[in-house]
This record gives structure tokens, sequence and C-alpha cells, in this order.
């Protein structure tokens, strides 16, 4: 009975292990492809050790890579995470708009983000889009969208602001739905403002749940490809060129398949420490808030 | 007085960001709506017509979108059911019993989440050129996997700790095997959760771009990367973008609005309750 017992979980689990397996062993064919200079006119690559590492660090385009990939990681999580939180709150106050537009809040959310880009090119395209028809009764009907280095970065911005905001915004809302309500009433009791009730209490109990949010929209772009991939191919220029995105160029395009390589697995070392540092201090705000609900 | 401008105020605002959410879908249908030769003359004032979907479903332009679209539907589906397969007594056995790992092994599995595709995705490309199953239902059912198995695991296993394990005992004092206890009382309850994850899987395979772009050329192509195919050639085809981007928007938009309520808990369940 006793060794039976112990060894069901393992069993039930190694299936899924299995599938598991067939992830990390590619995982760690490429960590392996990185030491060596295998690239399409290498087809008998030699052992180069961290060369390919050494490469990609000394390598312009990379910083300005990195630099990129932080700017559209910071500028959408950040916006996303403000508009996110405003729209919650402006939906948990349940009128009867609210409840109907509830409803629908997720549309955005369930379209490829790829497709998302696709659609906002169509807008933006400078001549024959709409949104520069809407802006031509205010004298702004030639904006160079996606043809400008500043443009482009915010642009792609926008398509991630509106595909994931209503992922924070559903996380939040779950989260204002499932705060206490007494500490509310003793406030509305004591007399308290709006905006003292919104700083004191509704923020500090709600901030778990929107780092939650936060902290997976910044490792979600940190790793962005698809909309760019879509809406500026990393133009004009190297403006938009993310981290994925010159892998992309270097490993598919120009066929250098192990310094690509070596491009993803920084990226990952990269998302990795971003991960323990915010779920580090995602603990610490959810102590923080238990004592404030108490 | 001052309460009620305040509140008009609010609405106006809510309502002003789903106007910004919802005005580039109904663009897009306006757009796959317009004739080619009125595409860029009048905005809002034109003959609608369905040539633009005739054009895409009748797999015109050399681009075979029925078939990506059948594509589309039997790697996703493909990857739900054996995720689901294997997904379920993983995550089960893991509400269940704590053991030795366990919670490293639940991590690992969430952990594939933070990893950048593309560093999966070459050594794939490589291995798949070798093994012959590049462009394959096989070899795309098997990397979507990456996708699903994980969700699958980590929602169902919040599902199985909310049921209490009493009810599976007073199963096993009936007489019920652990087998019987499993696929007779503990499955049945958690059905309402198996459909939701299983649709929300579906939609986040069905919305995968980056391993059908680099792993599938033609044969196994899906609408994602198909979608893309109308904006090439010299002159761009902006409606049979805007009909093929709606029509590769079908799927995952119906399940969304069928089953709202529980993606929403879906959605918020594994992150919230932590």
């Amino acid at each position: 009975m006793g060794w039976r017992l112990t060894l069901r979980p393992y069993v039930l689990i190694v299936p899924a292990l299995l599938l598991t397996c067939g992830i990390l062993y590619p995982f760690g064919l490429g960590l392996y492809y990185t030491l060596f200079d295998f690239s399409a006119s290498k087809p008998q690559p030699d052992m180069v050790g961290f060369e390919n590492y050494r490469a990609v660090f000394t390598q312009k385009a990379f910083w300005n890579s990195a630099w990129v990939t932080v700017l559209y990681a910071v500028g959408a999580a950040l916006t996303e995470s403000v508009l996110g939180v405003a729209v919650a709150l402006l939906l948990h106050r349940a009128t009867l708009i609210g409840r109907i537009l509830e409803k629908i809040l997720i549309l955005p959310l369930m379209i490829a983000p790829v497709i998302a880009a696709i659609i906002w090119k169509l807008m933006l395209q400078p001549s024959v889009g709409v949104v520069n028809y809407l802006l031509r009764p205010f004298g702004l009907g030639g904006v160079q969208w996606t043809d400008t280095p500043t443009g482009a970065l915010l642009s792609s911005i926008a398509v991630d602001v509106w595909v994931y905001t209503p992922f924070v915004a559903i996380l939040a809302l779950a989260g204002l739905r499932s705060l206490p309500t007494s500490p509310f009433e003793a406030a509305a009791v004591d007399g308290a403002g709006w905006w003292y009730t919104f700083r004191r209490l509704t923020l500090p109990m709600l901030w778990p749940y929107v780092l939650v949010a936060v902290i997976f929209r910044f490792m979600d772009s940190l790793k962005v490809f698809d909309i760019i991939y879509a809406l500026t191919e990393g133009g004009p220029g190297d403006s938009t060129v993310v981290l994925q995105i010159r892998a992309y160029l270097e490993a598919i395009r120009f066929q250098r398949y192990s310094f690509g390589i070596s491009y993803t697995i920084v990226l990952w070392a990269v998302v990795y420490l971003a991960a323990m540092v915010l779920v580090k201090h995602l603990g610490k705000i959810q102590r923080k808030a238990a004592e404030v609900t108490t | 007085m001052r309460k009620r401008l305040v509140g008009w105020l609010c609405d106006a605002a809510l309502v002003l960001y789903f106007v910004f959410a919802l005005f580039p879908i109904a663009w897009m249908v306006i757009l796959s709506l317009k004739p080619t030769d009125q595409l860029f003359s009048t905005y809002f004032s034109f003959s609608p017509t369905l040539d633009g979907y005739r054009t895409v479903l009748g797999d015109s332009e050399g681009i075979p979108f029925v078939r990506f679209f059948v594509n589309s539907l039997v790697v996703s589906v493909g990857a739900v059911v054996l995720s689901l397969v294997v997904g379920l007594p993983a995550a089960y056995a893991s509400a269940r019993w704590r053991f030795k790992g366990s919670e490293n092994l639940m991590f690992t599995l969430l952990s594939f989440r933070f990893a950048p595709e593309l560093t999966v995705i070459i050594p794939l490309f490589v291995l798949y050129q070798k093994l012959g199953l590049f462009d394959t239902y096989v070899g795309m059912v098997w990397v979507l996997q990456l996708v699903t198995l994980p969700l699958i695991v980590w929602i169902m296993r919040s599902y199985f700790a909310d049921l209490t394990p009493e009810l599976e005992q007073a199963a096993l004092l009936d007489g019920y095997t652990r087998k019987q206890a499993f696929f007779k009382v503990a499955l049945p309850l958690v059905k309402p959760g198996i459909a939701a994850v299983s649709l929300l899987a579906f939609i986040f395979a069905w919305n995968n771009f980056v391993f059908p772009l680099i792993l599938t050329s033609n044969e196994a192509q899906t609408v994602t990367v198909g979608a893309l195919s109308f904006l090439g050639g010299d002159r761009p085809k902006y409606n049979l973008t805007a009909a093929a981007a709606l029509v590769s928007v079908v799927p995952p938009l119906l399940l969304a609005l069928t089953i709202q309520r529980y993606l929403v808990r879906g959605l918020s369940f594994g992150a919230v309750k932590s």
C-alpha cells in the first residue's frame, strides 16, 4: 500500500513531464548550438566556446535592440497598467453602461496579436489610413505613423496597449470585487473623500493583483515578436528591432543559427532575472497589502 | 448635482475607452466590404460587396486560405486534446498529493511561459528538417503543447484543489477504486472548468503566430500566418487583408462570447489565487 501511494502522483505526472522534455530537449540543443559557429554557410561547424556570446555583447546592434526592447516593454506595461486599472475602476461602479460594456471588454484580447497588428497597419497608413482621415479636420492629416523611428515605436506600443489593456483590466476588476467591504464602510462613516479612500485603501489593497498583471505584461513585452513583425518588421532602420526580431533576422533571415540562438539565450536570462526580482518584490507587497486589509 | 456630473464624466470616459477598443474591429468590417475600386476614395460611403470574402474563401490570389483555416482547426484541437489527456492527471496529482519536488515541477511547467519562443524554435527547425516533421500536423501539435499544456495544468490544478477530498474518500469507502473515484466523482465535478480551460487553450493555440511562421511553409500553415500573405504583392489589397483577418478571428471571438463568464474566471484564476 505504502509505496503505491507515494508513487502514484509521479506516475500521473510522467506523461506531462515527457511532453515537457520534448521542449527541454530542443532548449538544451539550442544552448549546445551556441557553442559552435553553426550557420547555413558552415554546415560542418567548429566548436568556438563562448565566442558567440562575446560577439553578441560587442555588437552595437545588440545594445540598440536591448534599448528598444526595454523602451517597448516599459512603455507598454506602464500604459496598460494605468489604463487597465482606470477601466477596472470605472467598470466597478457598475452603472448600466458599465455592465453592458463589461461583456465585450475581452474582445481585443481574443484577437491574435499579429492580426491586431495587421488591422492597425491598415488603419495607420499615412495617405489612405482611416486614422489620418479622421485627424484631417484637426490639421493632422499627414502623420507618418510607422515610417518615423519614434512613430514606429509608439505605434507598436499602441497596438500592444490595444490588445492587452483588457488583460490588466480583468485582473484588476477581479481584485476589486474580492476586496473586503468593511474598511470602505468604515472610511465612508468617517467621511473620507474619494481621493483619500482611493490612495489609502483601494490602491494598496489592489496593488498585489495589479502587480501580477504588470509582471506578466512586462515579461511578455520583453519578448514581443508578432506585433512588431507584422507592423514594422523592425523598421524604419532598426528603430523597432526588439531582441526577438533581431534573433529572427540573424537566425532565419541571415541563417546564422548559433548566433541568433545566442541572442535568445541572453534575452531568456534577462527575462528570468526580471521575473525573479519582480516575484520577490511581489511577496513583499502582498504582505504589506495584508497589513492594510487587517 | 456635482455627483451626477462626475457620474456622467465617468461614463463618458468608459465609452471613450470602448470606442478605442471596438473601432478597429468595426473598421475591419467596413474595409472588408469595400469593393476594390473604392478602397482609397471615399471613406464612409461606398457600395458594400461580399467580393472580398468570396476572393479570400475562394482560394483565389494563389493563397489557399480555406486550407489554412482547416489547418488551424486541426492543430489547435489536436494540441488541446493531447494536453488534456496528459495534463488532467498531472493537475489532479499535484492538487491531491504534496510530494517531493511537486512545487518545482509545477513551476518548471509554468516557467515555459517566460522563455522566448525563438530559443526553442530554431533548434526545433533544424530538428524538424531532419525528422521530417517540418510543415506537418504532428510537428505543429507537438510544439503547440508549449502553449496549451502549462495553461491547462495550472488552471485545472486550482479547480481540483477546490474540490474537497472527502468526496473521493466517500467514493473509496463505497468500494470504488482510485481510478473510478477520479473518473466518476472528481472529473464530472470539474467539467465546467475543463470546458472553460479547453476553450481558452484553443484560443491561445489558434492565435499563436511564431511557431507556424517558422515551422511550417505551406502544407500545415495556419490562418494567423496566412492572413499576412494578402498584404504582400505590388498593390496591397486592403479589403482582402481585412476579410482574411476577420475570418481568422471568428472562431476565437465566437468562443469568447459564448464562454465569456467562465473565461474571465479562467484568466484571473491562477494569477489572483496565489
